[in-house]
């Protein structure tokens, strides 16, 4: 039983990193109808821009000026890239997330080099395990855990309790109806994109504390944090923590349980399993297109 | 108020509006007749600037507003409650309503409206926590008015309110929006299929054939042309 808590709780950890992504990931596909391969690797260059800040700054300053930077390059890459291809055949866009997904992982190479950076934990990640009566928690799973809380708190507040988030829910939903009702389209998707590569970067910053800052940081979380988006039903945020969660725990529990090395085997055999059931995912709802 | 003179506009090689010219004067209801495709919806398009026109002018109040971006259109005050009422049907009634007041900075005048929107539409007041794709379709057209209404409109473009609805749905909607012209002055340009409310209602209409107007007079006189009663009326 104890076994049993420390492993889904572990697993929760790890599932949050998941759904951290996988909501930047449904925050894009929800509004642009993009699914943005390059979500990680966009991650991970903004990963490593919080690390040359933080090898001159303390943290938080550097933290919160890679956010910025991280935002204003979503934006941006929204503004010059993503918005010539749409109205083009869905392929385009898929060639095109996939070629920026190529060409983030050049950049990092490139600028950073293929060295392993030593990436925190940061103070707040460090000290003794945490006692919760029957089960333990290591300082970096709490301190994840917290920082995801707070992603997806501040995210709620900002889609239900703000007027930029109404207008980014009515854009996803309706473009014509949103500009009739004077909603500038073109600006909203350029926020949604930087704050989606906002939201990547802390899923890396956060990933990086238990494994240091490599090339392949987000290789793994990407597959993941895809199947989490899938799994919850693509256009759903409340799908994607909760897919997210999942494939955590399930993860954590086949590799204590059967053998260690089925873990990924056997979360992605559940999430076929689902699938074949609901092919729009748990949350998912099936989308009626007007022509 | 609004001056259309002589529009062209296509959708790729498709020609959609011919020369299509009207006036909109301010207080007025001044309808488009006409059968699918003949132009109506299009016009509508063009004078939100979803469209854009290839020829001619539209002037609202003396400025052109051609070539003018449709979020800049409506915060001059030209609100189109669109055909097929393309609400956002998962948002809640209250949400539509609070986007239709988008570009509005007025916290108190949109307090205000709103209750003025629910003054016209009760039942939208009921059912203001419900998602709107679950209103029905008389529901959904007073929720798309009331979104309209709360941008504060100068002038309401309105496309074929009474499509798909029960002949006493759709009378109860037209009495709201001759209402709305009698008691506030809003001037409305109305799209409707249903030519016998339309002229019942508009003090003038002009009749689209194939994208241009082929006819245009006083709405009195339309329902005694012996073309139109023959092709609209059906009588």
């Amino acid at each position: 039983m104890e076994q049993f808590l420390q492993q889904a709780l572990s697993g929760i950890a790890s599932g949050s990193l998941f759904a951290i992504l996988a909501l930047a990931i449904v925050m894009i596909y929800r509004s642009t109808d993009v699914l943005n391969f390059a979500q990680g690797e966009m991650a991970l260059f903004g990963t490593f821009i919080a690390w040359t800040f933080l090898t001159r700054m303390d943290f938080w300053p550097a933290f919160v000026l890679s956010l910025i930077v991280a935002a204003a390059m979503g934006a941006a890459l929204e503004r010059f890239v993503l918005r010539h291809v749409e109205g083009a055949p869905v392929l385009n866009a898929v060639i095109v997330t996939l070629g920026l997904f190529v060409v983030y992982g050049g950049l990092s190479l490139s600028v950073w080099g293929s060295f392993p950076k030593s990436f925190g934990p940061f103070s707040v990640f460090k000290g003794s395990p945490v006692d919760l009566g029957p089960a333990s928690i290591g300082r970096a799973n709490v301190g994840i855990l917290v920082a995801a809380v707070i992603i997806m708190a501040l995210l709620y507040l900002l889609f239900q309790r703000t007027s930029l988030g109404l207008a980014m829910r009515a854009v996803a939903q309706n473009r014509v109806a949103s500009r009739l009702v004077g909603i500038r389209v073109g600006q909203i998707l350029s926020i949604g994109w930087g704050l989606s590569s906002a939201v990547g970067a802390v899923a890396g910053i956060l990933v990086a504390q238990t494994t240091g800052l490599t090339l392949d940081l987000m290789s793994r979380v990407l597959l993941f944090a895809f199947a989490a988006a899938v799994l919850g039903g693509l256009n759903s945020p409340v799908g994607a923590v909760l897919g997210g969660l999942a494939i955590g725990v399930i993860k954590n529990m086949a590799a204590t349980y059967i053998d260690p090395g089925v873990d990924v085997t056997v979360a992605f055999i559940v999430i076929v399993l689902v699938l074949m059931v609901r092919p729009t995912g748990v949350f998912g709802q099936r989308v009626l297109k007007r022509v | 108020m609004l001056q259309v003179k002589e529009i062209h506009a296509s959708y790729g090689p498709i020609l959609a509006l011919r020369d299509v010219s009207l006036e909109v004067p301010e207080h007025g209801i001044i309808s488009m007749l006409g059968a699918n495709g003949a132009g109506k919806s299009s016009t509508l398009r063009a004078i939100s600037g979803l469209l854009r026109i290839s020829g001619g002018s539209i002037e609202f109040e003396g400025q052109r507003i051609d070539h003018v971006a449709p979020e800049r259109i409506v915060e001059m005050g030209i609100i189109q409650v669109p055909e097929g009422r393309q609400l956002f049907t998962d948002l809640t009634v209250l949400e539509n309503l609070r986007l239709g007041a988008y570009t509005r900075r007025d916290r108190d005048g949109v307090r205000a409206d709103m209750q003025r929107v629910f003054e016209y539409f009760p039942v939208l007041a009921e059912r203001q926590k419900q998602s709107a794709g679950t209103l029905s379709g008389g529901e959904q057209q007073m929720l798309a008015i009331g979104r309209a209404l709360m941008g504060r409109p100068r002038l309401l473009l309105l496309d074929e309110p009474s499509l798909g609805l029960a002949p006493i749905v759709t009378r109860e909607i037209f009495a709201i929006v001759s209402a709305l012209n009698a008691e506030e002055g809003l001037t409305i340009l109305l799209v409707e299929q249903n030519a016998r409310l339309a002229l019942g209602i508009a003090q003038y209409g002009y009749v689209l054939e194939t994208g241009t107007v082929v006819l245009h007079d006083t709405g009195k006189s339309l329902q005694q042309d012996e073309a139109v009663r023959r092709s609209y009326l059906g009588y």
